[in-house]
């Protein structure tokens, strides 16, 4: 399908269909590589949080029986809670390790990080390649994950994308291990990926483009790999501890040996934390453009901007203990963990204030593009807000684990970084493939996905309001009006994900040709748009002069 | 398009290796894990021979791209910047062995009120016999590295060269076997399994780990001697010396910390 799209415009490119995306030590290919294959992973995930609504939008079990899972409702039903927890497990870490990432720091990563700061390639074009298999590799693990003999002489590892011990030692089978091994494989993609990305925009950066007239999605992600550098190796060290407690025997986390569960917790965070700023980070850079581009504005305050960046990647690394007040941590931790929590706002806060002051006295207009970025700003900003209420550690004491914390954390990422990730495609698509969506279907697509996300997640505030904890399969009656509204957000929103792939289709085989290098307008002024659509195979093969890209006074 | 390339990048042409190699290793991991669950170690076996057979290949044709003058001076920054960053990741996964054994020996379990753990008596290794020994050898060994370094950039002779990377990996291989003698002492006499308590452990998997790690530098210094003797590297040009040396203080520095922490303060 790329295939065909990228093959249109037929620059002299003799190169067989498997030496193109099988052997590839192209840049964009490789994007387009990460692109696709993260959008076909992100399905299975969708699908599986649809099939966890459908069980949640009643009171009771219905679908998923001990007598077997099924699409209609059960009358006489045992309920099956090890299949909702492989569902929550799996769900989790598809989307945070194999989709993600994958969409936008290798997808747009790859492509636009180093067309923005006009290098020919990445630096190590092989690695890139590697990069992008293993990640395949992961993904396979992960999905063997689900399918292989686990816990409860069920399927699967039910045991949260967190893997916890002592769930995540204790479950029997194959599944954990495979989980394991896919988080591993994919770290080691991840690292590998970061450490050509940071060297391509340390090293290659066109003739007079200094640190800090690199653009902003180029700064997003070279800061997103610095981090990824940094954590991810740390959470490969933690879950091969899990691996040799579960099949040799040492106690790292299990106290009849000396060990601590709760130290896992910590490594782990020290990842996860940074990990969710590793996922938005690119979002802020493609944002950043996007609402420029259609203010018809320079983005305001570039400089506090690259800054901000370089401070929440900072302080992602000091924080991660506000995901565990509730494990016993002195009060001395947990007040720090809690002030240096918050201080995160202040460079957030500058963000979002200078997009806002972007479209200030700006000639906004609404293409599909920017009304994702609008979208995002909203929705961000209210998962950032509960992001500060849940900072308090007496405030969380009441909402930790419960569906306030889901809201929240999907308010950041189903809404945040999924909202950014769609603005990218619908900016660069055209770019990209040559072809440009039908600008009624992006709307309308995003109006769906809006109110979809929107009806699946702001009702979860209340749920955790009133109590109910997530990772269950079951609810008491109090809770049933919620979850049923919630239900029926979860349904909009993959009706909106199946309208997108179609938007897809019909874009790559069918859309508008695309005639000009920058079908936007002058403000989309980074050095991708000073290419034809879409680019040839190689680019900059005469490096960029200053003038093609420096459009500003100074900084 | 005009395809005639102006700059000094290197724009590769299109590989196998990398698909194979992942190949690889996925067949490795699930072998690994089939492995584990006594299902016999013959798929890990075979990713882990298609694993290797990669990097040889692909590190040979890096080697004959290096031959053919594609790694202009601005390619080997970015060669030396890749292998800084990747030993700061390996930096990195060793902070998570530190933070366990940190961890457990500053806050034990039995401090915790209403626990029930009780150490067990655990013989400690004096740090000032065979750990002194290793940590003499592994330093030795990384002069002499250096040593090489010097001759190399200085203009000495190419014998002294190969002499100074021989006697790095000889100097490696003798800590390989003293730490292994140490580890068998260990279990033979001392009662220490890998199982059991998280002392072991986290003493067996850091040292474990660094161990594993001095293998592959005194595999790469190899490679490097290898190619010494083979006439490559030139004062101006030799980014992989390089990056073996960098690695081989990398591992001699995780050594020191190991030996402060695990062996003179685990004392």
């Amino acid at each position: 399908m790329a295939d065909a799209a990228t093959h249109d415009h037929g620059h002299e490119d003799t190169r067989g269909f498997f030496t193109r995306w099988f052997m590839s030590t192209n840049h964009k290919d490789i994007g387009i590589l990460y692109l696709f294959t993260a959008g076909i992973v992100g399905f299975i995930a969708v699908a599986f949080t649809v099939y966890m609504r459908m069980e949640l939008m009643e009171p009771g079990v219905q679908y998923m029986c001990m007598e077997g899972a099924s699409f209609t409702a059960q009358e006489n039903c045992t309920p099956n809670g090890h299949i909702w927890n492989v569902l929550i497990t799996a769900h989790g870490i598809l989307m945070m390790f194999f989709v993600l990432i994958p969409a936008l720091f290798g997808g747009f990563g790859n492509y636009f990080m180093p067309l923005q700061i006009g290098a020919p390639d990445m630096a190590f074009p092989r690695l890139n390649n590697l990069s992008y298999w293993l990640f395949v590799a992961g993904s396979a693990l992960a999905v063997a994950s689900v399918l292989s003999p686990g816990g409860n002489g069920q399927l699967g590892s039910g045991v949260g994308w967190v893997l916890y011990p002592p769930l995540s030692t204790n479950e029997a089978g194959y599944s954990m291990d495979l989980a394991i091994f896919a988080v591993h494989v994919s770290g080691a993609s991840s690292i590998l990926g970061a450490i050509n990305i940071i060297t391509t925009f340390l090293n290659m950066r066109a003739p007079g483009m200094t640190l800090f007239k690199v653009p902003l999605f180029a700064w997003s992600i070279f800061i997103t790999a610095w981090m990824i550098l940094l954590a991810l190796p740390v959470l490969a060290g933690a879950i091969t501890m899990l691996l040799t407690d579960r099949n040799f025997g040492t106690t790292f986390f299990d106290p009849s040996g000396g060990g601590d569960p709760v130290l896992y917790q910590h490594i782990l965070w020290f990842f996860g934390h940074p990990e969710v700023y590793i996922i938005i980070l690119p979002g802020f850079g493609i944002i950043s453009h996007v609402i420029a581009t259609f203010s018809r504005k320079p983005v305001f305050g570039y400089m506090p901007m690259v800054w901000a960046m370089i401070a929440i990647g900072v302080l992602g690394f000091i924080v991660w203990a506000h995901h565990m007040y509730t494990v016993g941590m002195s009060l001395t931790q947990q007040t720090y963990f809690m002030l240096a929590t918050m201080t995160i706002a202040v460079p957030t806060g500058i963000k979002i204030f200078s997009w806002i002051a972007t479209m200030w006295k700006g000639s906004v207009s609404f293409e599909t593009p920017m009304l994702w970025a609008f979208g995002f700003l909203f929705l961000f900003t209210v998962g950032g807000v509960t992001g500060v209420v849940l900072s308090q550690a007496p405030i969380d004491r009441v909402y930790h684990d419960t569906y306030y914390v889901v809201a929240h954390f999907h308010y950041v990422m189903s809404l945040g970084a999924v909202f950014a990730l769609f603005a990218g495609i619908y900016y660069w698509i055209g770019k990209m493939s040559g072809r440009q969506y039908p600008e009624w279907a992006g709307k309308t697509h995003f109006w769906l996905m809006f109110i979809g996300a929107n009806l699946t997640f702001f009702p979860q505030h209340f749920l955790g309001r009133q109590g109910m904890p997530r990772r269950y399969i079951d609810y008491p009656e109090a809770f049933a009006y919620w979850n049923y509204i919630s239900s029926i957000g979860a349904f909009i929103s993959f009706a909106s994900f199946l309208f997108f792939i179609g938007v897809i289709f019909y874009t790559l085989t069918r859309g508008a040709r695309v005639t000009q290098n920058n079908y936007w307008n002058e403000h989309a002024d980074t050095l991708e748009w000073t290419l034809p659509s879409p680019p040839p195979e190689h680019t900059f093969e005469q490096l960029p002069k200053r003038e093609d890209w420096d459009k500003q006074a100074a900084h | 398009m005009a395809h005639a390339k102006n700059h000094d990048y290197h724009v590769l042409p299109p590989s196998i290796w990398p698909f194979v190699g992942a190949l690889s290793g996925f067949i490795m991991l699930f072998g690994a894990v089939m492995w584990m669950h006594d299902n016999g170690p013959w798929l890990f076996l075979m990713g882990l021979a298609g694993v290797l057979y990669v990097m040889f290949e692909w590190w040979k044709d890096v080697i004959v791209e290096s031959h053919a003058g594609d790694h202009t001076p601005v390619v080997t920054i970015g060669l030396r910047y890749g292998f800084i960053l990747f030993i700061m990741s390996e930096v990195m996964f060793f902070a998570a062995w530190f933070w366990s054994f940190f961890k457990h020996a500053m806050y034990p379990m039995y401090e915790y009120v209403g626990t029930e753990y009780i150490q067990p008596e655990i013989y400690s290794v004096n740090a000032f016999e065979l750990p002194l020994i290793n940590t003499l050898v592994l330093l030795l060994s990384g002069c002499a590295v250096t040593w090489a370094h010097h001759e190399l950039v200085h203009g000495g002779s190419r014998k002294n060269v190969e002499l100074g990377l021989l006697i790095g990996v000889l100097l490696g291989i003798a800590f390989t076997g003293l730490q292994a003698y140490e580890y068998a002492y260990l279990v033979n006499h001392r009662d220490y399994s890998f199982a059991g308590d998280v002392f072991f452990a986290n003493f067996f998997m850091a040292t474990g780990f660094h161990g594993f790690h001095v293998i592959i530098g005194t595999i790469f210094l190899a490679i490097c001697w290898l190619r010494v003797r083979a006439g490559h590297f030139t004062a101006e040009r030799h980014v992989g010396f390089e990056a073996a040396a960098w690695y081989w203080h990398f591992v001699d520095v995780v050594w020191l910390f190991l030996f402060f922490a695990v062996y003179i303060w685990g004392m």
